[in-house]
């Protein structure tokens, strides 16, 4: 029984948070912005506008491939085109879209009002925006990267690539590392400090185990790439020989600092993509995931061997014979846990109540793809098979496999779940089957024949073939393959912008799932939740939903909430949150200076950091917000 | 419908046979997993729900426990087999091989046939002649960026890389003709680096190499081939490439002492004819865009003789 005038309490409540909570409207209100929920949105459309860039270049070079010797695009503009490619779906959309979910959901999921260190999620996406802005701008005049998303030297060194295109490469990794790093460190204490009372570790959602474990693995795997980036600009900036053969460097040093990131990075994709299946599954199976403690100990397991493997990808470089049983055992094992994970999920479909919606089709169908990715992966673990496979069509297929089917099918289902959240509206099912199905059959007739290709002698990166290889007539069914898939892409942008238009709301929680971000309303308050939820159970809102229990005591005319203990969350003291500033911009805009200065000019390091001094010293001068 | 003379699939040595094996191998449990796994995903979806608790937990807990166990010990199988294989693929060695030291170049494969006796040994490019049933020890170097030797009918992948020595073991049971490709990306016309290996019988291979030995056929005196060869010495090919009895001795571009001998031009991104080697000299940046040779501005009258020449390398 509420006590009469609660109504209006929770009016006025709702006022003030609101007032404490919310930004100026308008471009000064956009670039000063620090809510998750806003940030989170505008890394998942950039991202998603990436995607369509890459996506648009893959379509380039399947046209180029359907027929031998074909003179659709030059040697030139093939490599930038291969390149772009790889680099843009690796470092700016598919690293940075699971960042853009992680920021949006994490805080919700377990409870608070935002990130731990909002400015620093702000200056996160500033940071890949720009990066995003500056590979591209590169592109279209002409200085596009051309060695490869991987870059290796000696061939991406000042004397097989002259002029600036490498650099501007280069410089795109430190970048979104950078931001890849600034938004883990914010996820990492999110979850470890701000859980809503009572979800101790044991209770935490599937979705937000996979998020901590993927930020871990981002903090010790992007240093990696960071430094050997900046030491290949070195080289090609102010002479360094860190990779010059021709100064006894090995040019091996770089591709074990490149992978060392690079495999892990893997994991770093499809990590965030396991906790989103875990989430659907729950929801359209009605019960909970099967075998909690064996899945978040397989995301564990899966994250600690992720960075035992790199060298899987340099078995035809002439290791030591040791060194390869290392790495193949290693590769083959890490095929455990997934199988563990795949297996816990068949336990909860067997043992639920079935739901059919388009998040769980394309949930579904990873079972198959990336099955079949986790299949080519075991072959290739084997050094013999791998080096006949490495660097072919048959690789192309196996990864195109893990990540999309095994990351992409996911998120896109993750989308058409949580796209009532982010806007108030469901995304239509009946357009939403279509787009599954049409995806799902232009992704196989795009990739399945790779595998093929590749055993018939089709290395990677090629141009263009000569007739008597016999690929001509597999290429054209890849590319037609291609086409489906592109149209498979077209419906799913034209769901979401005719869904966005529709006029039926979704209500909070429209598949009556159990965690907390539905308990927000759809789309969040800038506030998320009036009162801060407290938990008892891993599923609240199936267990307490009409009775969820909160937090009293917070202020409401400031950015206010509440940290807990790392383990069982108990409450341990209010802190407030910074609001709307324009310092992480301004420090985005320091550091891109010294960036992209130091591409013309080294001393623009110097400079830059000089910069960067005054804006961060901007951004932490004393401020009221903190009592 | 594809071609067989670049294939994994197709293997002509002891080598690239253990790893069709395994392929063969990892193909039968990968078709039994592909089929297991959408076959429970379909029988979860399915099945007729009945529910009773806690009972039915634990034996969901058994089938899972069984399903990993079952995965451990097939890829613990799997791993041995592949170990097994490996071991048995390096350990591949003949006393009596041949020796040969294959350097990758942007965009070409250079070949050096050594022996102990130095009057022995000869040079030439993108094609590789072995005796069946006979090894041959290739020594693998790079001029200048990382490119990687494959034959896919006799063997995996070795990458060469500047500033190492890799080296890796042929050998071929069959005679035929097969075909190589760079298989690490180097650069504009990495599509572009191809080179043959010729597999035959011991007395033609051993014609074969005699007649590398030799230095260049010599013209007859007046004739079209000595026209031919004063045009080639006049014109600044012999900066880059070596004909060997002549005064070009270049050393950064294929050797063309026996150029008549080799079954395709520009690494394999052309047959060795007449038209073919005239377009190539002519206009070599519009059948490889980027590659090393300049263009050439040969004399009209000129040309017919220099092939006529070139066409005698035999």
């Amino acid at each position: 029984m509420s006590p009469p005038g609660a109504a209006l309490d929770s009016q006025a409540d709702a006022a003030a948070l609101r007032a404490a909570w919310s930004n100026r409207r308008g471009f000064y209100g956009w670039i000063t912005e620090v809510d998750h929920k806003s940030i989170g949105k505008r890394y998942i459309v950039t991202a998603f506008v990436f995607l369509l860039l890459a996506g648009i270049e893959a379509l380039l070079m399947r046209l180029q491939l359907s027929r031998p010797e074909n003179g659709f695009l030059d040697p030139d503009l093939y490599n930038q085109v291969f390149t772009m490619h790889g680099t843009t779906m690796m470092f700016l959309f598919a690293t940075p879209v699971m960042e853009g979910f992680g920021l949006y959901f994490v805080p919700l999921m377990v409870g608070t009002r935002n990130v731990a260190f909002p400015r620093l999620a702000a200056f996160s996406y500033w940071m890949y925006l720009f990066g995003g802005i500056f590979l591209y701008a590169g592109f279209v005049t002409n200085t596009g990267a051309d060695a490869g998303w991987f870059a290796y030297v000696p061939l991406s060194g000042p004397e097989f690539s002259p002029g600036k295109r490498v650099d501007f490469w280069a410089q795109m990794i430190t970048f979104t590392e950078i931001s890849a790093l600034s938004t883990a460190v914010d996820l990492i204490v999110t979850i470890l400090r701000m859980r809503a009372p009572g979800m101790s570790l044991s209770r935490m959602p599937l979705y937000v185990w996979a998020m901590l474990v993927q930020s871990f693995m981002i903090v010790f795997a992007m240093p990696a790439v960071m430094l050997a980036s900046s030491m290949l600009l070195a080289d090609r900036t102010v002479g360094t020989h860190f990779f010059n053969p021709g100064e006894t460097a090995d040019p091996l040093l770089w591709q074990h600092l490149f992978w060392f990131f690079g495999h892990p990075e893997v994991y770093i994709i499809f990590i965030p993509a396991l906790g989103m299946i875990s989430s659907i599954i729950e929801t359209f199976a009605r019960r909970p995931v099967f075998g909690y403690p064996a899945m978040t100990l397989s995301l564990i397991a899966t994250a600690f061997m992720g960075f035992g493997l790199w060298a899987h990808h340099m078995f035809t470089t002439g290791l030591p014979p040791a060194t390869e049983a290392f790495f193949t055992a290693a590769s083959i094992m890490i095929a455990i846990p997934s199988g563990v994970q795949v297996f816990c999920w068949l336990a909860t479909l067997w043992s639920g109540d079935i739901c059919w919606s388009t998040a769980l089709r394309f949930v579904l169908a990873f079972f198959a793809l990336f099955v079949a990715g986790g299949l080519t992966g075991v072959m290739i673990a084997s050094v013999p098979f791998d080096t006949q496979a490495h660097d072919t069509f048959f690789i192309v297929a196996h990864f195109h496999y893990v990540l999309i089917g095994g990351a992409v099918f996911p998120l896109l289902g993750a989308v058409y779940y949580w796209f009532p959240k982010f806007t108030g509206r469901l995304l239509s099912e009946r357009l939403g089957r279509l787009n599954f199905w049409v995806t799902f059959v232009g992704f196989n007739l795009t990739f399945f024949p790779m595998h093929y290709l590749g055993l018939k002698g089709m290395p990677r990166r090629v141009y263009t073939y000569t007739p008597e290889m016999g690929w001509g007539a597999l290429n054209l069914l890849a590319t037609c393959g291609a086409a489906i898939l592109a149209m498979g892409g077209l419906l799913f942008l034209g769901n979401v912008f005719w869904s966005m238009t529709s006029r039926r709301t979704a209500g909070n929680n429209p598949w009556a799932a159990a965690t907390l971000e539905w308990a927000a309303d759809s789309p969040p308050e800038p506030y998320s939740f009036q009162e801060l939820p407290a938990v008892s159970s891993r599923e609240p809102m199936w267990s307490e939903a009409h009775d969820l229990a909160h937090v009293t005591g917070l202020a409401e005319d400031r950015r206010q909430t509440l940290v807990t203990s790392t383990v069982s969350a108990r409450p341990q003291h209010r802190y407030s949150l910074p609001g709307p500033t324009l310092w992480p911009l301004l420090a985005a805009l320091a550091v891109s200076s010294a960036f992209v200065g130091s591409v013309f000019r080294p001393i623009w390091v110097i400079y830059g950091a000089i910069l960067t001094f005054f804006a961060l010293l901007g951004w932490f001068w004393p401020k009221d917000y903190w009592e | 419908m594809t071609a067989d003379f670049q294939s994994a699939l197709h293997p002509a040595g002891p080598q690239s046979d253990q790893i069709a094996l395994v392929w063969w191998i990892l193909l039968a449990v990968s078709t039994a997993v592909m089929v297991g796994v959408p076959g429970m995903l379909a029988a979860a979806i399915r099945r007729r729900r009945v529910s009773n608790g806690q009972s039915s937990e634990r034996r969901l807990a058994r089938a899972v426990g069984l399903a990993v166990g079952i995965t451990s010990v097939v890829l613990a199988g799997l791993f041995a087999a592949s170990l097994a294989v490996g071991k048995r693929i390096n350990s591949y060695r003949d006393p009596n091989g041949l020796k040969i030291a294959v350097t990758g170049n942007q965009w070409w494969w250079e070949v050096r046939y050594r022996t102990t006796s130095p009057n022995e040994g000869f040079t030439t490019a993108n094609e590789i002649h072995l005796p069946v049933g006979r090894g041959a020890h290739i020594e693998l170097r790079s001029n200048d960026v990382i490119h990687s030797f494959w034959v896919p009918n006799l063997h995996g992948k070795m990458d060469a890389i500047p500033g190492r020595v890799n080296t890796v073991w042929l050998k071929a049971d069959r005679p035929g003709e097969f075909r190589g490709q760079c298989a690490e990306f180097c650069g504009l016309q990495h599509a572009h680096m191809a080179l043959w290996v010729v597999v035959e019988p011991p007395d033609a291979f051993e014609h074969w190499r005699r007649g590398q030995i030799e230095p260049s056929h010599e013209p007859a005196p007046g004739s079209d081939e000595e026209r031919g060869r004063e045009a080639f010495l006049s014109l600044p090919c012999g900066l880059c490439h070596a004909v060997r009895g002549t005064a070009a001795f270049g050393q950064v571009a294929p050797d063309l002492t026996h150029l008549a001998t080799r079954r395709a031009v520009a690494a394999g991104a052309l047959p060795n004819t007449r038209g073919h080697l005239g377009g190539w000299i002519v206009d070599s940046q519009r059948i490889k865009p980027g590659n090393r040779m300049p263009p050439m501005a040969v004399p009209a009258a000129s040309l017919p003789v220099l092939l006529t020449y070139l066409e005698s390398l035999k």
